[in-house]
């Protein structure tokens, strides 16, 4: 059972952003339901007012500007699953998004949603973190860049201020030479651990950035795992990627919870990114 | 509607105009109205199950303009100008789908509870992709939970409606 409460349409991000800052703490933004809409069900959380952001134009596209890919705050996973854009220039994305719940949450589930909830246990903040993505934030006046490593504080915690709105994820174009990927693991419905790792390959391996998620509160990058594949050649890399592995397993963060214990999840976390650089590297 | 009589003074409306099973409703809802309550308890058709609440287990699925959705966590007003089909409105004059042919003849379900999901979005899947591997049927189906029979009959069974549909097209 929901309770009861009113519902507002903006149609502009400045209406929206004026509606947050009126209302506050008692207001909150909607747009696919799909996790926000369950904690409402379960009475973790109540509102007296959801702001509908689906009838906001222009934030349901994948588009390139300046070297991004512009990925609109109300795609759903659906679309970007399907995205031609998507598929040829961020292949671990859309393999990530065909991999996000099932089928009906991808169908209204949005990307900004996703982000904007900041559940732990959820996949694209992490692979973003690692693609060093930007999130564009919005209010009446004015507009800011927050990067997706400052952009995810707590679980359930963002870097938004109240009445901002999240409207765009700008994610840099790679080079040719660019290799990412995005693995996870779980047993229950949501993933247990999550790691993305992406780098350029140029005989060596360089500009490597590696983010964990789901075993902490928030996707973190772990910078003591990117230093020891840093400037290494491949072969070196590999040899050292469990090593790797290791460093970030103590440095995610992990906490026991229902999906593992911590000195599981620092387990899992050294093998996935061994995975997730060798599934990067083929 | 006897269910408009309980609604607080108040209340927001939110006049809805959709196509359900092909004929056009107009109704109003509140906005925390669900639309596994407004086809069940309002509109009276029953196929659609309440299972884990959670979009987790597929039992609620409802197709909107031929996508499948969670009745369970999908607000009634978001029906606007849209399309709902619900298990009821799948036979045509009588006449059962070739999915609901294929779960009889290949024994597709046992208690039956989380059949008429299993059916809408396998018709989904069926709908954007004719011909899809077992591995894409998986894919597309992990999120329909049947807990009796093991999933080899269903997936038997779209299979056979599969080859069925496309022999027809």
């Amino acid at each position: 059972m929901l309770r009861r409460f009113r519902l507002e349409e903006p149609e502009s991000v400045a209406e929206a952003a004026e509606l947050l800052g009126r209302f506050g703490e008692s207001a909150k933004v909607y747009a696919g339901g799909t996790e926000l809409l369950l904690a409402m069900k379960e009475g973790l959380v109540q509102y007296e007012r959801l702001i509908n952001v689906k009838k906001l134009t222009g934030l349901s596209d994948v588009t390139t500007a300046d070297g991004a890919l512009v990925i609109g705050a109300l795609c759903t996973h659906h679309q970007l699953e399907n995205s031609p854009v998507l598929r040829d220039k961020l292949p671990a994305l859309t393999k990530l998004e065909q991999n996000v719940a099932n089928v009906r949450v991808r169908q209204v589930g949005t990307i900004g949603g996703n982000i904007c909830f900041a559940e732990p246990h959820a996949d694209p903040g992490t692979l973003l973190i690692a693609l060093g993505a930007k999130m564009i934030a919005e209010k009446s006046s004015s507009k800011r860049e927050i990067t997706a490593e400052d952009f995810f504080v707590d679980a359930y915690e963002t870097a938004l201020q109240a009445d901002e709105v999240l409207t765009k994820i700008q994610v840099p174009i790679p080079a040719p030479n660019a290799r990412s990927a995005y693995l996870k693991f779980g047993y229950l419905e949501r993933p247990s651990v999550g790691v993305a790792v992406a780098f350029n390959l140029n005989g060596g391996v360089s500009g490597v950035r590696i983010a964990v998620g789901c075993a902490g509160p928030a996707p973190r990058r772990v910078a003591e795992a990117e230093a020891l594949l840093e400037g290494k050649s491949k072969d070196e890399a590999l040899r050292h990627v469990a090593e790797a592995g290791a460093a970030a397993g103590r440095a995610a963060q992990a906490i026991s919870d229902l999906h593992g214990s911590q000195e599981y999840k620092e387990h899992i976390v050294g093998v996935l990114l061994k995975r997730a650089f060798q599934s990067a590297l083929s | 509607m006897a269910k408009a009589m309980t609604k607080h003074s108040d209340a927001q409306s939110i006049p809805v105009s959709f196509t359900l099973n092909g004929r056009l409703q107009e109704i109003e809802v509140e906005p925390h109205e669900l639309l596994l309550d407004l086809v069940r308890e309002q509109l009276g058709l029953t196929g659609a199950k309440r299972s884990c609440d959670v979009e987790v287990c597929g039992a609620c699925t409802l197709l909107v303009d031929g996508r499948p959705v969670s009745a369970c966590t999908t607000l009634a007003f978001e029906v606007r100008g849209r399309s709902v089909l619900t298990i009821e409105g799948l036979a045509q004059d009588g006449k059962l789908h070739p999915l609901q042919e294929a779960f009889i003849e290949h024994g597709g379900f046992q208690c039956g509870f989380c059949t008429p999901g299993m059916i809408l979005a396998a018709k989904a899947l069926l709908d954007e992709n004719p011909d899809p591997s077992e591995a894409e049927l998986k894919h597309f189906m992990h999120g329909n939970i049947c807990r009796c029979t093991g999933y080899k009959k269903i997936i038997e069974s779209i299979m056979a409606a599969a080859k069925r549909m496309r022999a027809k097209a």
